[in-house]
């Protein structure tokens, strides 16, 4: 395997594709990144300051901890609270603000929450202590959720009991249409999602091409990879042309995972699901279909959270949707720093906010 | 929600649990979501499984190809070399 | 020395204290001054100006790859005095140790302790055993005081960068808190990465003969680089940039941190020394590294500019500039 470093990383192959960049952006245009992590590896590689002046890149709400709503975060803490719950989770959440707490705020209270590297530890902590309720907090986007498909399976498969996930899992596709019908977004194209994209290939973005004539490429997270992938972007756009393409030939197939998608649809079915700063987008969530309901959370556990509310003065939505910029935000910067953070942009690890505090000048004094 | 990285497949066990080396630095994952894996496979890991067989051949053809991607001035289009790459 | 376990009977001032301290403490550590038993040690004290510091260990769990909590905490503060200049002399040792702490452990602690002030030249001279009830304490919690007498003339400080000097790492980044890591329930993973605690003054004193006027040195424990450089940053009010490529980090810790999301910037270590001198005895500095032991892998990594003050940069492998941000509460592992 080319090792990492010397090719997708290669400075002169990056030249030449900003040269080509360059040339095919012969308008100004806007292109967003959905996914957080595509954020992070474009502010970590200092890319959008290399960007030729054309193209502007906006961040979207790729980042399924960002767009968690107040409501599920709050519904999990409750969970939590039950005597004799383990609350499992991946260490993205752990920082997250609910309406009035956090998972590592629970955690400092005494409440027993663990970080996870894989959901099958949790069901493994559940193996080994038969008198727990382990629940794993299911958040993520299509790369993630066959993993815990597959996870629910192996639990049903070992006779594991005591062992149930919250699903509050999203889908991206459906997302983008209700963006791009938005109107205070204006998006030319779309720097789609690479690991989502390796389970779902590039066939459920088609309507967004053909429908509404914005085009798409589904890339990956090295330098060579996003620079090659905004190229066939601007190329796409000069050429009049609005298709879906895979710039991350070494990751995405044409048709995707295809055992991973027959997992999903296995054991999830689409429910509608609220988007935090977005609001609710019909079919973007997923719900533990009724041939597993034992291994559902919400189902499992009957508990009724505080009335959601929203952090005052917090932009994140609109940072979410590509309206403002990071440093655009009334409070980044001031009263919202990574030390400090007053919404969740600011918190994930690949918040848009905490990307642009993190590793550009903007906002600081 | 992405970070996923190659690894190479060092053995299957049972109940397809593979252990896999990134780096020299070993773990096991599940296979699950792979079925083609075998052993000295590329996958892509996340969160404990592997998502993807990568194809080694091809990544490296891929990145040879990027290379000689031209830009021709007179009508704005790839060499057709190039082209070959976006099919 | 009867029981196997720590009781709570071993911290009450008796017999059995007496027990523990003789049979266990002082019979691995033999000092002339803790042998007499009296409550403070009476010490020949060099002239010269004194570099105090202390410390507390708390690491968990206590023994993963390549050491155990008393390694660190030996050389933890061996290190802590070398940055000022000094040659370390003296330690004390305070233990909080937990009712049912195993015996055994407890003497392989000791041992490494003891063998690491052995290696540094420093004396362990007086301590303090506490024992608290099952379930507090973690098992063994260690503080220390380190003494040392600074040379001659010499006044480091981390406010003393100047634009135009350079940086030096003494070595591979990472190891210690990947090691640590990979000994984490959930966190599973086969490595041999180890530990890299270790005591420095040798190479600190190593440095200091080839490059007399080093403004400072530190060594990048929790927080990792980043916090070391970005404090050094802002207490001399100048810019530091730092050369990605230059900066050595082994094969298997880059792939455990890509793995978890880790920035190894942000990575502790515990056998490692940045240290910052005039440019012009950059070279000298970095051959004194190279020549010590636990420095085979130094480099220089960076450069000191003008400001804005308090930032530090990352020239990226990819040519282009980002900021090397610090720490904001623990690293947790990502899937993100």
């Amino acid at each position: 395997m080319k090792d990492v470093q010397s090719a997708w990383r290669d400075p002169e192959l990056a030249k030449r594709l900003l040269d080509l960049i360059a040339k095919a952006a012969d308008r100004p245009m806007k292109l967003m990144e959905v996914c957080g992590t595509h954020t992070v590896a474009i502010a970590r590689f200092g890319l959008r300051d290399v960007m030729p002046a054309n193209v502007t890149l906006l961040s979207g709400p790729g980042c399924p901890v960002c767009v968690t709503a107040n409501r599920d975060i709050d519904l999990a803490i409750e969970i939590g609270r039950v005597p004799g719950v383990v609350l499992t989770t991946f260490g993205d959440m752990m920082k997250v603000p609910g309406s009035y707490s956090s998972l590592s705020r629970e955690k400092a209270d005494g409440r027993d929450v663990r970080i996870v590297y894989s959901p099958l530890d949790a069901v493994r902590m559940a193996q080994e202590e038969p008198d727990k309720q382990v629940v794993f907090l299911g958040v993520g986007f299509e790369t993630t959720v066959p993993t815990i498909a597959a996870t629910i399976k192996a639990a049903g498969a070992r006779g594991v009991k005591n062992f149930s996930v919250l699903s509050v899992h999203k889908t991206v596709p459906l997302a983008l249409e209700a963006l791009v019908n938005d109107p205070e977004v204006a998006i030319d194209g779309f720097i789609l999602p690479g690991h989502v994209s390796t389970i779902i290939g590039p066939e459920p973005y088609e309507f967004i091409a053909s429908r509404y004539h914005v085009p798409g490429v589904a890339t990956g997270f090295e330098p060579i990879d996003v620079l090659q992938g905004v190229y066939m972007l601007a190329k796409q756009i000069h050429d009049g042309r609005a298709e879906i393409e895979i710039a991350y030939r070494r990751g995405i197939n044409e048709h995707g995972n295809p055992t991973a998608r027959a997992l999903i649809e296995e054991v999830f079915e689409p429910c509608d699901s609220e988007w935090r700063g977005i609001g609710v987008i019909p079919g973007t969530g997923l719900k533990i279909r009724e041939r597993f309901s034992a291994f559902d959370a919400a189902l499992r556990f009957d508990v009724t959270p505080p009335e959601p509310k929203a952090i005052p003065g917090c932009q994140c939505g609109d940072v979410l949707r590509g309206v403002v910029l990071p440093f655009q935000c009334r409070l980044f910067g001031k009263g919202c720093t990574p030390e400090h953070p007053i919404g969740p942009c600011m918190v994930s690890s690949e918040g848009s906010c905490a990307a642009y505090y993190r590793y550009t000048d903007y906002g600081r004094a | 929600m992405c970070l996923a990285i190659p690894a190479q497949v060092v053995s299957i066990g049972d109940f397809r649990m593979a252990e896999v080396d990134i780096h020299g630095v070993t773990r096991t994952v599940s296979l699950d979501l792979v079925p083609e894996a075998d052993k000295g496979s590329w996958v892509l890991v996340h969160a404990g499984f592997a998502i993807q067989v990568v194809d080694e051949e091809f990544a490296n053809e891929t990145w040879e190809l990027l290379n000689q991607i031209q830009w021709d001035d007179s009508d704005g289009t790839l060499t057709s070399d190039a082209a070959a790459l976006e099919a | 020395m009867r029981s196997d376990r720590v009781l709570l009977a071993h911290g009450s001032g008796g017999t059995m204290m007496r027990e523990l301290i003789e049979d266990i403490f002082v019979a691995r550590f033999g000092d002339e001054a803790l042998l007499r038993m009296d409550d403070a040690a009476a010490l020949d004290v060099p002239p010269g100006r004194i570099a105090l510091t202390t410390d507390t260990y708390v690491v968990t769990p206590r023994f993963f790859p390549g050491g155990d909590i008393g390694h660190l905490a030996v050389a933890g503060t061996v290190n802590d005095v070398s940055t000022a200049g000094a040659t370390p002399l003296f330690l004390t040792v305070g233990f909080i140790l937990e009712e049912g702490l195993p015996i055994e452990e407890l003497r392989r602690i000791l041992d490494s302790m003891a063998n690491v002030a052995e290696e540094a030249g420093v004396r362990i001279v007086t301590g303090d055993t506490k024992v608290v009830e099952r379930g507090h304490g973690d098992g063994i919690y260690i503080n220390t005081a380190g003494v040392g007498v600074i040379r001659d003339g010499l006044d480091l400080s981390g406010s003393h960068c100047k634009p135009g000097d350079v940086v030096l790492l003494s070595g591979t980044l990472g190891d210690h808190g990947i090691a640590v890591m990979s000994t984490r329930e959930g966190l599973n993973f086969g490595t041999d990465v180890v530990s890299d605690a270790a005591p420095l003054n040798h190479l600190v004193g190593a440095v200091l003969d080839a490059a007399p006027d080093a403004r400072c040195f530190r060594d990048p424990t929790r927080g990792g680089l980043s916090s070391c450089l970005n404090e050094l940053a802002s207490a001399s009010a100048v810019s530091i940039t730092v050369e990605e490529d230059a900066v050595p980090v082994r094969e298997q810790v880059r792939g455990a941190c890509e793995m978890l999301g880790y920035d190894v910037f942000q990575v502790a270590n515990e056998g490692k020394m940045v240290a910052v001198v005039p440019a012009e005895q950059a070279d000298a500095a970095l051959a004194a590294m190279r020549g010590s032991k636990y420095g085979e892998d130094a480099a220089i990594i960076g450069t000191v500019a003008e400001g804005p003050a308090g930032r530090v940069y990352v020239h990226t492998t990819f040519g282009a500039r980002r900021i090397m941000d610090m720490l904001v509460g623990e690293q947790l592992p990502r899937i993100c």
